[in-house]
């Protein structure tokens, strides 16, 4: 019963963190179509900002929830305005754009901090006690707080007018334009966004990941397929791909291994877009964000 | 036959060259053209953490032997190359060793991919080889001498030593490639021999970072310790999230791959403490010879050395054992060498007493079982003089002296040990 309760646990920490590092992509890629490569680079320079700022007396919760993501966020804005821009609708070409960012900024990255981080954070959360069980504390606290983040998410871009008018440009930009709407501003705020979600949630995972400036490797496959089997709403499509593909991992690691959970949820994914070619969302909810 | 008439062709060619340029390099004849020695280890790219205080080692023994007169009157040349962690660019750095520069000696390869691309390779163009990294075993080659430590001088001493401490139940996890799988099968192998039982084996690939359902499995089983094999950044995860879910005060942890890079720094204290581990070499090895080894090696490294493990140690004994036999053979051919080295030849280095084991062109070494507290490893038991048993249940160069094989490649069942 308790070895029940473990594993359900660890099931959905596994969907919340495929969502996790996803979501930030979704933004970038589903919304605005740009193949952004160096997403895991955005999860790592989070890593860093949380880094650099314990190593400075910053409390860890505020270096993780709201400096990460402003770092982050920034520095995705001047992104967009130095290389992104002129790229836009040219998506094979954003992804060769990226991929060199990408490989900017882990060269950057390794020139400044070394290959290595002597630097180390622990989980600011203990241990939980369920049974007979340990678990970890820290990993439910990131099922709440990706839950938490879906639910931010989605009220900007449904109640705010930042997302209408985010929504309206990313599906007729020039429609959007004639009536008025600065869209290039609007692309520069949403690229940010994307930008600071990764930092966040890079931030978040740098506890119990570490960080080196090669870390973004780990993330960046799994953040796509992600994004791609969850189709075009960037929400519900995160959300249903992270929760199929991120359950089908963790069941299958529970039962035989890590290997065949990793080939598990590549196969799962690679069905499901066969079946589906325009991902989930593709078919089921259509209308959701 | 093609290659030789080309190479008679060559030879005459130079020959003749040289007859006519022989006015303007009489005077530079008389100063003994200098030993080529070739590096190629990691500079970039995943290994550099290991590869470049490897090279800076690999160079500190170089200077000292130049600045003590070089060696059979002659002075060393290091070349050094990096391969970027990319198996394809170690084949055409060996190529360019071997067959550009022709090279006396080439130390280079920190994983057994890197050594068995090309191994082969130095071995057809006849340039003496040195691997100097902990390894699975089981490679029988006369022109390859291997320094690094192999599970039959590690394995076997910390299983047993962690058995007695914490009892005889062991749960495995490993590293998802030909060193993890091949050293999960020596820990089954000694723990089974200790009378231990392994209550479960699991390999993770090498980018995993998500270790949760692994973790809970490791209780579910109950096991006395967790031994664990494995290997590179991602995997330092592991040890964090073992920590992070509270275990590592109830399930103890040794291992024969942590604490190489200095990753006992990396992770906070509370999630390797009290981990036992087991080299050929600690940093903490308390002799004038270690001190002074770490002193200099420190003071000539431009990049900051966190923690000295045992592969940037042997880089530097390697080059003095190689240098030994060169003393002995006195010259730097490559026959005369290996037979001196295999005569064989010893050095007091910083990790103790080395001996070349003739029938393996093994080490016969020192092991240490270090125990980590507060961030530092502590030496607790000492093994002097340990043989590579497990490569010489494969390997008689004695008795085979023209084998070229890695006996482990496919596992321990391939070469016949149970």
């Amino acid at each position: 019963m308790d070895y029940a309760a473990v594993i359900v646990l660890q099931v959905a920490y596994g969907v919340a963190n495929l969502a996790l590092i996803g979501l930030g992509l979704a933004i970038i890629f589903g919304m605005m179509r740009v193949i952004n490569l160096a997403h895991g680079e955005f999860l790592m320079l989070g890593g860093y900002t949380v880094v650099v700022a314990t190593n400075n007396g910053v409390n860890l919760w505020l270096a993780m929830l709201v400096l990460a993501p402003v770092v982050v966020g920034l520095i995705g804005v001047i992104v967009e305005r130095v290389l992104i821009r002129f790229l836009y609708g040219r998506m094979i070409d954003t992804l060769l754009a990226t991929w060199g960012l990408s490989l900017f900024l882990i060269g950057l990255v390794t020139t400044i901090f070394g290959p290595t981080t002597t630097t180390t954070v622990s989980p600011p959360v203990g241990a939980l006690h369920i049974g007979a069980f340990f678990s970890s504390g820290y990993e439910l606290f990131l099922i709440v707080i990706t839950l938490v983040l879906f639910a931010l998410v989605y009220a900007v871009m449904k109640f705010t007018k930042l997302g209408l008018l985010a929504r309206g440009t990313m599906q007729r930009a020039d429609m959007a334009a004639a009536l008025g709407v600065s869209t290039s501003t609007i692309y520069m705020i949403t690229f940010g966004l994307g930008s600071a979600v990764a930092g966040l949630a890079g931030a978040l995972l740098a506890p119990i990941t570490g960080v080196v400036p090669t870390i973004g490797a780990a993330y960046i496959a799994k953040a796509f397929i992600t994004v791609i089997s969850g189709g075009a709403a960037i929400l519900a499509g995160t959300a249903s791909a992270a929760a199929l593909l991120g359950f089908i991992n963790q069941v299958v690691t529970f039962i035989t291994g890590p290997t065949v959970g990793e080939v598990a949820l590549l196969v799962a994914a690679i069905i499901l877009l066969r079946l589906l070619p325009t991902g989930i969302t593709g078919r089921f909810f259509r209308r959701s964000l | 036959m093609m290659s030789l008439n080309r190479r008679t062709l060559l030879k005459g060619a130079s020959a003749a060259s040289m007859a006519l340029a022989a006015p303007a390099l009489i005077g530079r004849a008389a100063a003994a053209d200098p030993i080529k020695l070739v590096a190629i280890l990691d500079q970039s790219g995943g290994l550099d953490l290991l590869g470049r205080p490897m090279l800076a080692a690999t160079k500190l023994a170089v200077d000292e032997i130049n600045a003590a007169g070089g060696l059979v009157d002659r002075q060393i040349e290091m070349i050094s190359y990096d391969p970027q962690t990319t198996i394809q660019f170690y084949t055409q750095f060996a190529t360019q060793a071997a067959a550009g520069d022709r090279a006396d000696v080439v130390h280079a390869g920190i994983t057994s991919a890197s050594r068995e691309a090309i191994r082969p390779l130095l071995n057809r163009y006849q340039s003496l080889y040195f691997y100097n990294t902990l390894y699975e075993g089981g490679v029988c080659d006369m022109n390859n001498f291997c320094t690094g430590s192999t599970p039959a001088q590690t394995v076997e001493k910390l299983v047993p030593y962690a058995m007695k401490k914490w009892g005889p139940k062991v749960y495995v996890v490993a590293a998802d490639y030909n060193y993890g799988q091949i050293t999960a099968q020596w820990v089954k192998k000694y723990v089974a021999d200790n009378g231990g039982e392994t209550v479960d084996i699991e390999f993770f690939p090498l980018d995993v970072s998500n270790f949760g359902p692994s973790i809970q499995k490791i209780q579910a089983a109950k096991p006395d310790f967790v031994m664990s094999a494995l290997v590179g950044a991602a995997h330092i995860s592991f040890y964090r999230q073992y920590a992070g879910a509270g275990l590592t005060t109830q399930i103890p942890l040794a291992s024969t791959t942590f604490g190489l890079g200095g990753e006992h720094l990396l992770v906070s204290p509370e999630a390797a403490e009290g981990m036992l581990l087991c080299y050929a070499y600690f940093e903490e090895i308390d002799t004038p010879a270690n001190k002074d080894f770490i002193e200099k090696l420190r003071a000539s490294s431009s990049d900051e050395i966190p923690y000295v493990g045992e592969t940037t140690a042997r880089s530097y004994e390697g080059v003095y054992l190689w240098a030994e036999g060169v003393k002995k053979a006195g010259t730097a051919d490559r026959a005369a060498v290996i037979e001196a080295l295999r005569s064989p030849v010893s050095f007091d280095g910083p990790s103790g007493h080395l001996t070349i084991e003739p029938k393996t062109n093994h080490l016969v070494q020192n092991v240490y079982i270090g125990e980590i507290k507060n961030q530092k490893i502590e030496i607790i038991e000492e093994f002097d003089a340990q043989p590579p048993s497990d490569t010489l249940l494969v390997c008689d160069l004695d008795a085979n002296p023209n084998q070229s094989t890695f006996y482990f490649e496919n596992g321990l069942a391939a070469a016949g040990i149970e």
